[in-house]
């Protein structure tokens, strides 16, 4: 829709100009105030412009951790959170292809209850089930592993529905082609839908890989071994000092720090997101 | 290079849906069979059955001497042709057309041997690196037969392969095709809905509807001489007009008007009576005639096709381009070319088949 009327154009920047304030102006005074030394914040006034205790402070942080609030090295969590998305994301989108894979190209009995089944889960967050998923991984002894922070969660309904979605408007021809072409099922998976789903792979990838990353509740539960923390639970531990004050400067660098992987992934990943969300490629 | 044997055939859905029953069709070696019908008349499940793609609920199919009933599509030694390709999107033309080949574990040298003889034959040969995206719809038609022909199948199904081309293309890869299975000699299952790709192509015909076998026979065979109204409005364009009438003795009447039929006549009583648009003519003043109220006309260039009421029924001729029209006309027609048709089941009634040999007409351009 091209429109030529100026002041619903000024209208429309100046609202998106607003929003993007609104959303980039706590992040700014994130990083501002992990620059500056622990007794800017004192005076209960923050400062808008850059300190210079940046190169310290993210040092301490990433190399010593606060250990008077019990949170160690951030180079560890960040590697323990990376483990632990990444295997989330690669788990889900492993599991979820090949369960929608069953679910769309073989005619089994109870399939589509199966289907419900998964699909319902939707509806349910980690949250409800958690109590008798920790006695679960409690009693399989899983507590302060990485299987314990990853196997509960490592099922997707989402996925599972995405790439039944995606295999739906793969023509059938295309299955009849490779069968006469004399791919058994296995092989018409790896050689042409896993091609063919790229895209969608891509896509799945960067949300479960923030999905996992932003994982909180469920670490904090299983985890009471400092060598098994995340870094988003970390802030939470770098927080609540037990006596003295909060150092708000380290708690922003943590969060800066938190935050990067996920953005970087995104800015890397973007275009093969982007694609994968609008694109079908047939 | 095998022959095909369909037993019996039929096929019924989960649900108790019937597509297809008791089809019994003898294919010969190298035969080019097209199967035709109009939609919903079981003539893809019928080609899916042999294929292997459906399960086939009664009755046998045989290729070769083998019965494959109970085998894999890949073990029928069949290559198949779809309607909107299936080409695999992501592999480029010549990753498409090894793929069966390499799924058979055939050597490299012979995958590249065919790889390169396919390509000469359906000229894609400066295609073969790029995608199927980058190709156009004759192309990628062109990539779907490769990759049946790099296989040398015993047999061909085709499963109307022209209806996603636009009209201009679909004639010239018609004749490609035709080319194509004269030159191989293998043995071919065509299915269309289109009764001039059906005549054009076929060694026989096997017109199809709900599910049964209305006729077989070869393309002239079954424009001749009908075996049912059905196949008689389905096959030649325009369709066949068929209109009601009755016999008294030697004489036909359609409506208000008799004409006599030197002997013609099969039978007595009420009748459907067939004939095609090209066999009529307008009538001298001196010839018995049917009276034709001219409603409108079609112009194809070689010749003119009128539109009008006999009576109360509508009909269809084909007249020379120069022919002097009027509202009011008197048309006439041979004795010898009327079909007719019981009135009740609409079967070809026995009698004089039409003599084949002078029935020149060509089937009109399209």
């Amino acid at each position: 829709m091209v429109e030529n009327r100026p002041f619903i154009t000024f209208l429309t920047h100046l609202i998106l100009i607003i929003g993007v304030l609104t959303v980039v102006f706590p992040v700014y005074l994130a990083f501002i105030a992990s620059t500056h030394g622990p007794t800017d914040f004192m005076s209960g006034i923050v400062p808008l412009t850059p300190g210079d205790h940046m190169a310290a402070n993210y040092g301490y942080l990433l190399n010593s951790g606060e250990s008077t609030a019990g949170a160690p090295p951030f180079l560890m969590m960040l590697v323990n959170s990376l483990i632990m998305a990444i295997l989330i994301a690669v788990g889900k989108i492993s599991i979820s292809i090949i369960s929608a894979f069953a679910i769309v190209y073989f005619r089994f009995p109870l399939r589509v209850l199966a289907f419900w089944v998964i699909f319902m889960t939707l509806m349910l967050p980690v949250e409800v089930r958690i109590l008798p998923t920790y006695k679960v991984v409690a009693d399989l002894g899983m507590l302060n592993s990485y299987s314990g922070l990853v196997i509960p969660v490592i099922a997707s309904a989402t996925a599972t529905f995405l790439f039944r979605q995606f295999f739906l408007t793969v023509p059938e021809e295309m299955m009849e082609a490779a069968r006469v072409d004399g791919a058994g099922p296995l092989k018409f998976f790896r050689d042409i839908l896993l091609p063919l789903s790229r895209t969608n792979i891509a896509a799945l990838f960067i949300i479960m890989f923030i999905y996992g990353w932003n994982q909180y509740l469920w670490p904090m539960l299983i985890t009471t071994e400092p060598h098994y923390y995340t870094v988003v639970m970390g802030i939470k531990r770098l927080a609540s000092v037990l006596d003295g004050d909060t150092q708000w400067n380290l708690v922003m660098a943590g969060v800066i720090l938190a935050g990067l992987p996920p953005v970087l992934v995104i800015i890397f990943m973007q275009r093969l997101f982007v694609k994968g969300l609008v694109e079908t490629e047939k | 290079m095998a022959s095909i044997d369909v037993e019996s055939v039929g096929k019924v859905y989960t649900g108790g849906v019937r597509a297809v029953s008791d089809i019994k069709l003898n294919i010969a070696d190298g035969e080019f069979i097209v199967l035709v019908g109009p939609s919903g008349c079981g003539k893809s499940t019928l080609l899916r059955m042999i294929a292997g793609l459906e399960t086939i609920s009664e009755g046998e199919v045989k290729i070769g001497s083998r019965t494959v009933n109970n085998m894999e599509p890949a073990d029928r030694d069949i290559a198949m042709v779809f309607q909107n390709y299936a080409l695999y999107p992501h592999m480029t033309v010549r990753q498409n057309l090894e793929y069966g080949l390499k799924n058979r574990k055939t050597p490299k040298a012979e995958i590249d041997t065919r790889v390169a003889e396919a390509a000469r034959m359906l000229e894609i040969g400066q295609y073969l690196e790029r995608k199927p995206r980058a190709l156009s719809g004759g192309q990628r038609q062109r990539v779907a037969m490769g990759r049946a022909i790099v296989r040398k199948p015993a047999v061909f199904l085709f499963d109307e392969p022209l209806s996603n081309l636009d009209a201009k293309l679909r004639v010239s890869m018609r004749g490609e095709i035709k080319r194509l299975q004269r030159r191989l000699g293998t043995t071919s299952i065509y299915v269309t809905h289109d009764q001039l790709e059906a005549m054009t192509l076929a060694d026989r015909l096997v017109v199809l509807n709900g599910g049964k076998v209305e006729q077989i026979g070869a393309p002239l065979e079954v424009y001749h001489a009908p075996a049912s109204t059905f196949v008689a409005s389905f096959i030649g364009s325009p369709a066949m007009n068929l209109v009601k009438g009755e016999l008294h003795g030697d004489k036909l009447a359609i409506g208000p008007s008799m004409i006599g039929l030197n002997g013609f006549a099969p039978t007595s009583g009420a009748v459907t009576v067939g004939f095609r648009a090209e066999d009529m003519r307008i009538a001298r003043a001196d010839e018995e005639a049917l009276p034709f109220r001219l409603e409108y006309t079609e112009e194809l260039g070689s010749q003119r096709l009128i539109h009008g009421m006999i009576g109360d029924q509508l009909a269809t001729a084909a007249v020379a381009p120069d022919a002097e029209l009027s509202p009011e006309m008197r048309l006439a027609i041979d004795p010898k070319r009327l079909h007719f048709f019981a009135a009740d089941t609409g079967k070809r009634l026995p009698g004089q088949v039409p003599a084949q040999a002078k029935l020149a007409p060509a089937e009109p351009v399209i």
